[in-house]
């Protein structure tokens, strides 16, 4: 793969852990790789799954969801939710040839500022060691219409 | 039969540590637990060598766990402090800090071994417990001071509290051996430091030995060739000095656990010791003593 | 909302924030970048958006150029969204026509290469373009407030925040879990600096709680459920039985005299051990309410059931004691309430190293401040274990505080607190009393002043941080001392100096069952484990959930001067909310499109706060607004894409989505 590939991620973070962590990381001038870029929701729960197949069928490399701990979710229970569709949707996705490491479910808490550079920095180099996700233009043309 | 421990004994235990070795061994048959020495085991470089060559002292000391792991054991005994810290901290290392592993082959495998030392095994997978229940002979000796040294606590504390270490005193108190509160268990010996700036290293040993016989011990129990060696062997050197007269015997714990599960006494390495002698004879190896300590 | 031919027109800021976005971002690209986007009609960049003159920018554009969506790029929405929305309402647009980028935060604050920060910058902003498009206008909704607080700690925190709004005219139940109020506060004798008497100025404010009619005050009780939503919470309160009424006891204590127990032998909590008392007790003379205890561990006729009651026949016709009483669960309705729990001291067995629990002269700092007391286990005498006056203490500051291996804060008060103590020993002991510290933090009004004061008293300050205590003698001048072992970083060596009596300085750390407590009122614990504030400078008191605040320690570490300040600055916000009437909800809710909904059910599982409900007769799901407190699991859930979400509806975020994929 070019040594120039840069992986485009497209985050999910839940309002109240997730986006106040990456807000901290801002506060305290923590330094992370660009390559994600984050769509706000409420909760982790609201993820749909079209979220995410749309996401990888306009270009991205690797789609991230950011959510409270278990027990933490703002919203009781919302999280447990998105563990399970994730589940799911891990195998959907890997009957279409994606690799489990472009999906990411990761529990960040509002106090955790630095574990935003952490995750982000590690799936940005494991997405560079995947390469791409290229897909021959039919396969993304019926990704596009599942989305 | 249980699978055997991979055993490294180490420089020490062949030389001034024999008594360790030798009790060990018993007390280790008595237990069923085998131990296999490990085959063409290296010297683990010590503390000296890691401040002088670190890299160099890694790969020496990880040849061993390389070894151990080529024998097919997931479990190295290493009964020397010293040994048991070198080989602890060069698995740490390597795992922590990939480009020492860079340097040498042996490296990249030594997480799969786990170090241990000998008074953890004995207190995990055996247990005060079962120990007290293989009892032979009652303890008629005097008040022991659990000597733990500070290498087999400092800075992994795996083999026993960092702080305030209790298991030897926990097993000897399991075979009815009175302890003492002694404040300075994990004080440092000296170490190396009787060869290389005597009065400091004698100092420091005299200490030791003043408060465990200010506590009212009358033997001191140690887990390491190293601390034995320094608190036994310089005695009549404070006793000229200071005028004060230790003659305190210092033991290795598990001559003592080997004496109470009934080991035989040649086997427990008693006439290795230098101080304390007599002592030794009244508690451990005279007849009238023998007789009646059976339990059976 | 769109203009007379139904289009689309955005107007884009870019926010400078100063040098904080334009230094990285490049701000002005940003701005051109952006007239270029579909929609878009105006896009401009200024130094300051959220300030008066970029608020009225916006409002004049909108008039000026018939915008009908608003997108700003700048901080994070946490910040500022409030900000924006109010000004696109001024500006008569529906605030929610608005959407707001980070390019702070998550962009400017967090990326060093320009290029690639601009970039991203870029991509956002686009994807809000995007987005914005979509948007809908909404209405807030509108809740009332009940008038009700409810205030969950009875320490000073609690009292003066119970009192500001009872003064107020509000009804406030005040809940503490010990048997009296008073918190900490009541075991100090002396306070700092002034040294003023804790229970002089403390017991007027216990007993006005007491006799407040604005004021139910329930002692021995805990919080056990929490319902509802903001500005109308049902709060569940289990009351402990104490055995005794307290409508009919008249506080004599006549009972206690009377107890078949006539030695005291069960360890007294309240002198944490140094003390004992009787199976029935009050956990000190002034506490409030003034009615006494019966612990059912202890008592004879609990145990046995063949006590003579001689409590009982003491309280005679009162008939107060009722040895069959029976937890009651009260339930109540407030509209805001205030968290003031407190904290607790470090266990000092966790640093075996200094002895504490070891040997019997090690003391920790509230130990002692129950010796100094004069209601104490001592009668204010500072005595050793064994009644003898010590000659020489040590005072070892941070103690569980600024350590990596315990504790990584500073506990704030334990200088002060020393130094209080140390003035104390000194003058009831004439003792030598030496303080270990690392640095001496005595920032407040009249501390460094208390400090000089003691430096004058001839008090010893060593700096370093103890290494240990040990009754390790290296000669006979050390014999029955504790030798306390010491690098003095000034004088440059170790040192050992053999002591009586050590006190430990233990720091300050949440409540074991903050985490319990913080999920009962759906708020979150910083790292620590402190309850966690919205903003740490600008909303120190505020919670991310609405109608719920924090006062005092349990918030993070500080003295009585700033607890009671922040325990009144609750009390105001609580106020400012209940005095508007009403709370305004958000409006991202979900509601069901009915004639897609198929009756499935999968939401009805979905959702904690039972807002989705199954209607029978016409067989679909129906979402109570009031209830819903816009999450979006169910939405996600739901297989016929049939439930919505305002602000998050599925268009709104597949347009974000390839918004910010547009130039993968």
């Amino acid at each position: 793969m070019p040594d120039d590939f840069e992986p485009r991620i497209v985050a999910f973070f839940c309002n109240w852990c997730t986006y106040l962590a990456a807000d901290l990381a801002g506060t305290s001038r923590i330094k992370y790789l660009p390559n994600a870029e984050v769509v706000r929701v409420m909760c982790s729960g609201r993820v749909d799954v079209q979220f995410v197949l749309k996401a990888f069928a306009k270009g991205a490399d690797g789609v991230l969801i950011g959510g409270c701990h278990p027990g933490d979710c703002h919203y009781q229970e919302g999280n447990y939710k998105a563990l399970r569709r994730y589940r799911l949707l891990r195998r959907l996705l890997r009957q279409m040839g994606i690799e489990d490491e472009r999906l990411r479910l990761e529990w960040i808490s509002a106090a955790e500022g630095d574990r935003v550079r952490v995750v982000i920095d590690e799936m940005v180099a494991t997405l560079k060691r995947l390469g791409p996700l290229r897909k021959a233009e039919e396969e993304r043309a019926h990704l596009t219409e599942v989305a | 039969m249980p699978n055997p421990y991979g055993y490294f004994p180490g420089c020490s235990l062949k030389g001034t540590g024999v008594a360790y070795e030798e009790s060990l061994l018993a007390l280790f048959q008595l237990l069923d637990l085998p131990l296999a020495e490990l085959d063409d085991w290296n010297c683990c470089g010590a503390t000296s060598y890691m401040c002088i060559d670190e890299c160099s002292a890694f790969s020496l000391a990880a040849r061993n766990l390389a070894l151990a792991h080529k024998a097919g054991h997931r479990e190295l005994l290493a009964p020397c402090s010293a040994c048991y810290l070198v080989l602890r901290k060069t698995q740490d290392y390597a795992e922590r800090y990939p480009g020492i592993a860079a340097h040498n082959g042996h490296l990249a495998i030594c997480r799969a071994i786990r170090v241990r030392h000998p008074l953890e095994v004995l207190y995990t997978d055996l247990g005060p417990e079962r120990i007290r229940k293989k009892l032979v002979r009652h303890w008629r000796g005097g008040r022991v001071a659990c000597y733990y040294g500070c290498q087999m606590v400092r800075p992994y504390a795996e083999a026993d509290r960092d702080c305030d270490p209790v298991r030897m005193d926990e097993l000897l108190g399991a075979v009815g051996v009175p302890t003492v509160d002694y404040s300075l268990k994990t004080k440092c010996c000296g170490g190396s430091l009787t060869g290389t700036t005597h009065s400091v290293g004698l100092q420091l040993t005299e200490i030791l030995l003043n408060e465990a016989a200010r506590k009212g011990a009358q033997a001191i129990a140690t887990v390491c060739p190293l601390c034995q060696y320094n608190l036994d062997a310089y005695q009549s050197e404070m006793r000229r000095a200071s005028g004060k007269r230790p003659d305190m015997p210092i033991l290795y714990f598990t001559q003592i656990l080997g004496w109470a599960l009934g080991g035989d006494l040649a086997s427990l390495g008693f006439r290795r010791a230098i101080s304390g002698r007599k002592t030794i004879e009244q508690w451990f190896t005279k007849d009238r003593v023998e007789k009646e300590a059976y339990v059976r | 909302m769109s203009d007379r031919n139904g289009a689309v027109r955005i107007g884009v800021y870019t926010c400078h924030c100063g040098a904080n976005i334009a230094a990285t971002v490049d701000v002005k690209a940003l701005a051109e970048f952006a007239a270029l986007l579909p929609n878009v009609v105006l896009s401009r960049d200024y130094k300051y958006m959220c300030s008066s003159p970029g608020q009225d920018l916006i409002r004049q554009d909108i008039r000026d150029h018939q915008l009908n969506r608003i997108v700003v790029a700048s901080c994070s929405p946490h910040l500022h969204e409030h900000t924006f929305r109010t000004a696109l309402k001024v500006g008569g647009l529906n605030p929610f026509y608005f959407h707001m980028v980070n390019i702070r935060e998550q962009a400017s604050w967090v990326h060093e290469n320009k290029a690639q920060a601009t970039r991203k910058a870029k991509d956002l902003v686009c994807a809000a373009v995007r987005r914005v498009a979509f948007h809908q206008p909404l209405e807030r909704g509108r809740v009332a407030i009940h008038p009700d607080v409810l205030v969950v700690g009875g320490g000073i925190a609690g009292i003066h925040a119970a009192l500001t709004l009872a003064n107020a005219g509000k009804h406030v139940f005040l809940v503490e879990r010990e048997a009296t109020i008073g918190g900490h506060m009541a075991k100090f004798d002396k306070t700092f600096p002034t040294l003023d008497c804790a229970a002089c100025i403390l017991t007027p404010k216990m007993s006005a709680v007491r006799s407040h009619p604005n004021i139910t005050l329930w002692t021995y009780s805990e919080v056990t459920k929490v319902d509802g939503y903001v500005g109308n919470y049902k709060v569940t309160v289990l009351r402990h039985p104490r055995y005794v009424d307290e409508d009919l006891c008249s506080g004599c204590l006549e009972c206690l005299e009377a107890c078949v127990c006539k030695q005291a032998k069960v360890p007294d909590d309240f002198n944490l051990g140094l003390s004992k008392r009787k199976p029935i007790y009050i956990p000190f003379p002034q506490a409030v309410p003034q009615v006494p205890v019966v612990d059912p561990e202890t008592c004879i006729q609990f145990k046995s059931g063949k006590c003579k009651t001689t409590c009982i026949a003491a309280c005679g016709d009162r008939h107060a004691i009722n040895l069959r009483a029976e937890a009651k669960v009260e339930q109540i309705e407030v509209g805001t309430a205030i968290l003031a729990t407190g904290f607790q001291t470090f266990d000092a067995r966790r640093t075996p190293y200094y002895g504490f629990g070891k040997y019997p002269n090690v003391y920790t700092a509230l130990e002692v401040e129950r010796l100094v007391n004069a209601s104490g286990p001592t009668a204010g005498e500072v005595v050793l274990r064994d009644g003898r006056l010590p000659r020489t203490v040590g005072i070892v500051h941070c103690v569980g505080s600024r350590d990596e291996n315990t504790h990584r804060w500073c506990s704030r008060v334990c200088c002060m607190y020393s130094l209080k103590l140390a003035h104390l020993i000194k003058e009831r002991t004439g003792a030598e009393v030496f303080n270990f510290y690392i640095d001496m933090r005595t920032p407040g009004k009249g501390f460094e002043e208390f400090y000089q004061k003691l430096l004058n008293e001839r008090v010893h300050f060593i700096r370093g941080r103890v290494a240990e205590v040990t009754d390790w003698v290296f000669d006979a001048s050390e014999e029955g001392k504790l030798v306390i072992r010491v690098e003095d970083t000034l004088a440059g060596f170790v040192r050992r100096i053999p002591v009586d009596m050590v006190v430990l300085a233990t720091g300050l750390e949440p409540r074991a069952d903050a985490p319990e407590v913080r999920r009962l009122f759906n708020i979150s614990c910083a790292s620590e484990g402190f309850f966690l504030e919205r903003h740490p400078k600008l909303a120190p008191v505020n919670t991310f959930t609405d109608g719920i605040f924090l006062a005092g320690c349990c918030q993070a570490p500080k003295d009585i001067p700033d607890t009671v300040a922040q325990a009144g600055a609750a009390a105001a916000e609580a106020l400012a909310l209940i005095d508007a009437g009403y709370v305004e909800t958000e409006p991202n809710t979900a509601h069901v499109m009915e004639e897609q909904c198929c009756g499935c059910k999968t939401c009805i599982s979905m959702c904690p706060y039972h807002a989705v409900s199954f209607i029978e007769d016409i067989h679909k799901s129906r979402v109570n607004e009031v209830l819903c407190k816009g999450c979006g699991t169910c939405v996600a859930a739901c297989p016929s894409g049939a439930i919505r979400q305002n602000l998050f509806e599925d268009d709104e975020i597949f347009a974000e989505i390839e918004g910010v994929l547009s130039n993968a």
